[in-house]
């Protein structure tokens, strides 16, 4: 989130488009409650169902899951028709007025540069114009056929509501009042916010989902300010957290990346990371990206990172490919390329697409571990529960270690909720049984690593034996140890660089913020942007003084948001160019002539005059891109493509089927349906009475939805001879499931391109172990594929068929 | 139902401190006696408070959980009642139906207690012991790596990769947890390392 869920009260308009915040996040969407109470704020709900949040909207349009940018560009394309766009804002803080690389074109549903046999682009002409003086060249009057307003508004213009109603189903009218409804939101002193979820995320082209309504967003005025934002409700509690420390195969903790092979050394991998502004005066804070590097490399090996050695560079591995994410693995795995396998508190048999290929997979590993506080389909993947999991026991030979861990209540620590706060909680609870902590668990098995590394020898074991670990209990450093060591200390004495005789922070004292992070080796951090949260101040995110000064909703000393107790990301852009509010109702930071100051933490430097540097510091330009240049790699601008398994052809460029970037493997490829075999449109959510796998473990959830269904509509429960409550079987291309049929009017059928499209809801919640009764999940069905960008797996649009069944054999 | 009896019966027993001292300022103290003893006692009356957040969705909502026994004191402590905390900002105290079961979760009976093992195409888990656990998993872990590591590529170039086995995190633990893994698994060289982000 770039903003709060305490933040949403301060809204005029709720946009619930890719997610369905009232069942899947109840207590955060009380905020939308209250804007609306206290406010009189509007609710839009676009949505293939009528979901819990719809229930409760103002208005309600329903969508064909899988086509949200042609929605999106849609009301893009409509706002610039009937200008409606915050044009001070937009042209102060966003990069429309920059011109393009001559030799940039899009034309079929493809831009410069496509190589179907690489599926991929060489992007190379998706950048700016650059002028002599080494900048990006701008024309403020917007004049030039090359600058990004002209190409946004060509490449919008065929979403019109005509295109919008024959791609998505969505009828005219319907498009038109949402429209009308978001375009008001132009005025510098109305706002929209934006809540998605994994209704746009979980798509072959969920990046570029998101990146429409954050071009929409920024049209409108609507970043950095109170009551906007681009909200992503995420689905864990710490899911944030673990992509903040970069616990993901191409990732170091703060967003730094991981080395790939061209990049042989140090100097060559920061040779394109210099980050240099590509405009004049503008902060591009991540030039500062050695600082946050070399820290961290003397958190990860202290002594050993040395000038010398180039910070222990070469202890980080290389990719030679762009990432070991979790399809590559599964793939590689089906194919016999890996031996052993760990899933910490992770259920991939109901959590990964086409269940077939994961027990396959699974069933190749040599071994495998599980850790975990409940049981796990997972851990049991071997063993037969008749038609819910069909295996030949005998057959796989795998060897399982099943680790108990605690939980929640049984351990001290942070989660980071989605609006980025690190929210320390205390146990409570005596741990069951034999259960112990994770960093127990994990502490143990590098001691035991080592152990044996210093014994017998091995392939490079430095960066084990010579990783940090000056615990003072070895096997199980505490939270706070770990916690301290995430903020970051300092490794030396620091000296002010203007003056040496005067010491900034002793050696061993916790650094205030990253603001003090060195590339000279001094300082140590594990994760810059957390850096901050436990400084010589204390626990900071400890902290529960729950005021909040004037009602802003920004509490501001409740816990710790990163970065540096901020609360509302890009909050300069509240603020116009002499660094008034734009609406003064919504004041977050203002310019006294001297400093920004204000409720909030300035996202910006405290003496940055608000005409000279643009609020969007992290950017080398200084302001937003409506034009993405070559950073995502499906184009620099949304395209609508449908889902690799759609109901029907893509009408504006019909040659091409799903996202024409996204990597698909050759096996996978026979697996994919077409609508002739499969007919329906299926998708997959949650419900407000489960979490996931795990609550069908507890008997009152267990309880409140005891068992598997799928919701189907009146209509086509009435062309297939379905009755409601009757038993179902659902098949796609890759399984099947058996399901009671729920026949609801909360579905309709959609008409698209001119064909009647029928959605199936498939929930996700069931398995074979717990205290529910035994089922199965959509993950059964759905195709082996993921987003372009980073490969999410597309479980929110793909193909079925449907049939009266006969109850599962119990087992 | 006797609507007004069971109404009276839920006054009396709410306000049996003023009530009871009226009956027996009225001359029934064995009323008294009687209706205290029929009441009762406030379930967390004596217990530990906690402050925690909840573990499921995003919204993190405040919690308090109660236990019997003081964990920071080395005591046993049995988790006895989870509610919503009402100083929290975020849900004042309200918890969903999730988060309002989440008791349930603690002390599910499919939690796991000790560690187990599975031999290959065996068709049950046996109990083994944490040592017995952990030793195995080191000698697995170093077996594989000393067989599979990828010190240079082609060109010599050092890459220090290992790519046969792989790490999924869990994005319900800690920071403190994440960082942990991460430091552990990064020194391997595992490079097939990811968490729920990606799904």
């Amino acid at each position: 989130m770039t903003n709060s869920w305490t933040d949403i009260r301060n809204t005029d308009l709720v946009v619930i488009m890719g997610g369905n915040a009232a069942e899947a996040h109840p207590c955060g969407f009380k905020w939308v409650t209250e804007a609306k109470a206290n406010r009189g704020a509007k609710l839009i709900v676009v949505d293939p169902r009528f979901t819990r949040s719809a229930s409760v909207s103002d208005f309600y349009a329903p969508i064909r899951q899988g086509t949200d940018i042609a929605f999106l560009l849609g009301l893009i394309n409509y706002c610039i028709l009937n200008d409606k766009i915050q044009w001070q804002y937009v042209k102060a803080f966003t990069n429309v007025a920059y011109i393009v690389k001559e030799g940039f074109a899009y034309n079929d549903g493809l831009f410069t540069g496509y190589d179907e046999s690489k599926r991929d682009y060489d992007r190379s002409t998706w950048e700016y114009e650059i002028g002599p003086d080494g900048f990006a060249v701008v024309d403020d009057t917007l004049q030039n056929p090359r600058c990004v307003w002209n190409l946004l508004k060509a490449h919008v213009a065929t979403y019109t509501p005509e295109m919008v109603e024959r791609i998505c189903g969505t009828p005219k009218d319907k498009f038109l009042k949402v429209a009308e409804m978001v375009s008001e939101c132009s005025s510098p002193t109305k706002t929209m916010t934006s809540m998605y979820a994994l209704g746009w995320t979980q798509h072959s082209k969920g990046s570029q989902n998101i990146r429409a309504m954050a071009m929409l967003q920024l049209l409108l005025g609507n970043i950095g300010v109170r009551g906007g934002g681009m909200n992503a409700l995420r689905g864990h509690s710490n899911i944030q957290g673990l992509t903040d420390i970069g616990l993901m195969s191409n990732l170091l903790p703060g967003y730094l990346n991981i080395p790939v092979e061209r990049e042989a050394d140090f100097t060559t991998y920061m040779s394109s990371r210099a980050f240099k502004p590509l405009r004049p005066n503008q902060t591009s804070y991540w030039q500062n990206y050695k600082k946050f590097f070399v820290s961290f490399q003397k958190a990860m090996w202290g002594d050993a990172a040395t000038v010398q050695n180039d910070f222990a560079y070469q202890y980080l591995p290389k990719l030679d490919v762009p990432a070991y994410d979790v399809l590559r693995t599964f793939e590689m795995m089906h194919q016999g390329k890996v031996n052993g396998y760990f899933c910490q508190g992770f259920n991939p048999l109901l959590a990964f697409p086409n269940r077939q290929k994961i027990t396959e997979s699974l069933s190749k590993l040599k071994w495998l571990v599980t850790m975990d506080p409940l049981e796990t389909e997972t851990a049991r993947f071997w063993e037969n529960h008749g038609e819910y999991n069909n295996v030949n026991t005998a057959s796989i030979q795998t060897e399982v270690i099943q680790l108990p861990t605690t939980c929640f209540a049984e351990e001290d620590g942070a989660l980071v909720n989605s609006g980025r706060w690190l929210q320390w909680h205390w146990a409570g609870g005596t741990p069951p049984g034999e259960a112990k902590h994770d960093t127990w668990i994990m502490a143990q098995i590098h001691l035991r690593l080592r152990a044996l590394y210093e014994k017998e020898g091995g392939p490079f074991p430095d960066p084990m034996l010579n990783l940090t670990w000056n615990y003072k209990d070895r096997n199980e450093p505490s939270a706070e140890e770990l916690a301290r060591e995430l903020n970051g200390y300092a490794v030396e004495t620091l000296y002010d660089p203007a003056d040496a005789t005067k010491v900034v922070l002793e050696k061993g004292k916790q650094v205030v913020n990253f603001s003090v992070l060195r590339d000279d080796g001094t300082t140590a951090c594990g994760c810059w942007i957390f850096s901050g949260c436990f400084n010589e101040a204390g626990n900071n995110m400890a902290r529960r003084d729950n005021s909040d000064p004037d009602d802003t909703g920004a509490y501001p000393n409740w816990t710790f948001s990163w970065p540096l107790n901020r609360r509302i990301l890009y909050n300069r852009a509240s603020a116009d160019l002499q660094g008034n509010p734009w609406d003064p109702s919504r004041k977050l930071i203002a310019w006294d002539g001297t400093k920004w100051a204000g409720y909030d933490v300035p996202d910006i430097a405290p003496n940055a005059k608000p005409d000279t540097v643009g609020p969007f510091i992290m950017n080398q330009e200084g302001v937003s891109r409506l034009f993405a240049r070559g950073l995502m790699r499906d184009g620099p601008f949304p395209v609508h493509y449908e889902p690799f398994e759609a109901p029907i052809a893509n009408v504006i460029a019909p040659k091409i089927r799903g996202n024409p970037v996204a990597r698909i493997f050759q096996s996978d490829v026979a697996q994919f349906a077409t609508s002739d075999e499969f007919p329906y449109a299926a998708t997959s959510y949650r419900l407000t009475e489960h979490f996931h796998y795990w609550t069908k473990h507890n008997r009152v959830n267990a309880t409140l939805q005891p068992e598997f269904f799928v919701e189907i509509s009146e209509q086509l429960a009435a062309e297939k001879g379905i009755a409601h409550g009757g038993w179902v079987r659902v098949w796609s291309k890759r399984g099947e499931v058996k399901a009671k049929a729920v026949v609801t009017k909360r579905i309709k059928p959609l008409m698209c391109d001119g064909k009647p499209v029928h959605v199936v809801g498939i929930p996700l919640h069931w398995g074979f172990t717990g205290a529910a009764r035994k089922g199965w999940g959509p993950n059964s069905l759905t195709p082996f594929v993921g987003d372009a960008n980073i490969e999410t797996p597309e479980y929110k649009a793909f193909l079925v068929n449907i049939e009266p069944t006969t109850a599962p054999v119990a087992v | 139902m006797n609507m007004e009896l069971s109404r009276r019966g839920f006054l009396k027993a709410a306000g049996v401190g003023v009530a009871g001292s009226t009956l027996g300022a009225f001359g029934f103290p064995e009323l008294e006696a009687a209706e205290a003893a029929a009441i009762r006692p406030f379930k967390l009356t004596n217990t530990m408070e906690t402050r925690n957040t909840c573990p499921y969705c995003s919204v993190a909502c405040g919690i308090i959980m109660y236990s019997k026994g003081d964990l920071r004191k080395g005591e046993t402590a049995e988790i006895v009642h989870i509610e919503g905390d009402a100083d929290h900002p975020t849900n004042r105290g309200t918890l969903c139906p999730k988060g309002a079961a989440l008791k349930d979760f603690v002390k599910a009976e499919t939690r796991l207690k000790t560690p187990m093992m599975r031999k290959p195409g065996s068709d049950k888990f046996e109990r083994v012991s944490w040592e017995q656990a952990l030793d195995r998993i080191a000698r697995l872990m170093k077996d594989d790596r000393d067989a599979n590591f990828i010190a240079t590529n082609q060109a010599g170039v050092p890459v220090n990769r290992w790519t046969t086995v792989g790490f999924l995190a869990a994005s319900a633990t800690t920071n403190e947890t994440a960082y942990l893994t991460y430091k552990v698994v990064r020194s391997t060289g595992i490079v097939a390392f990811d968490n729920q982000a990606r799904v």
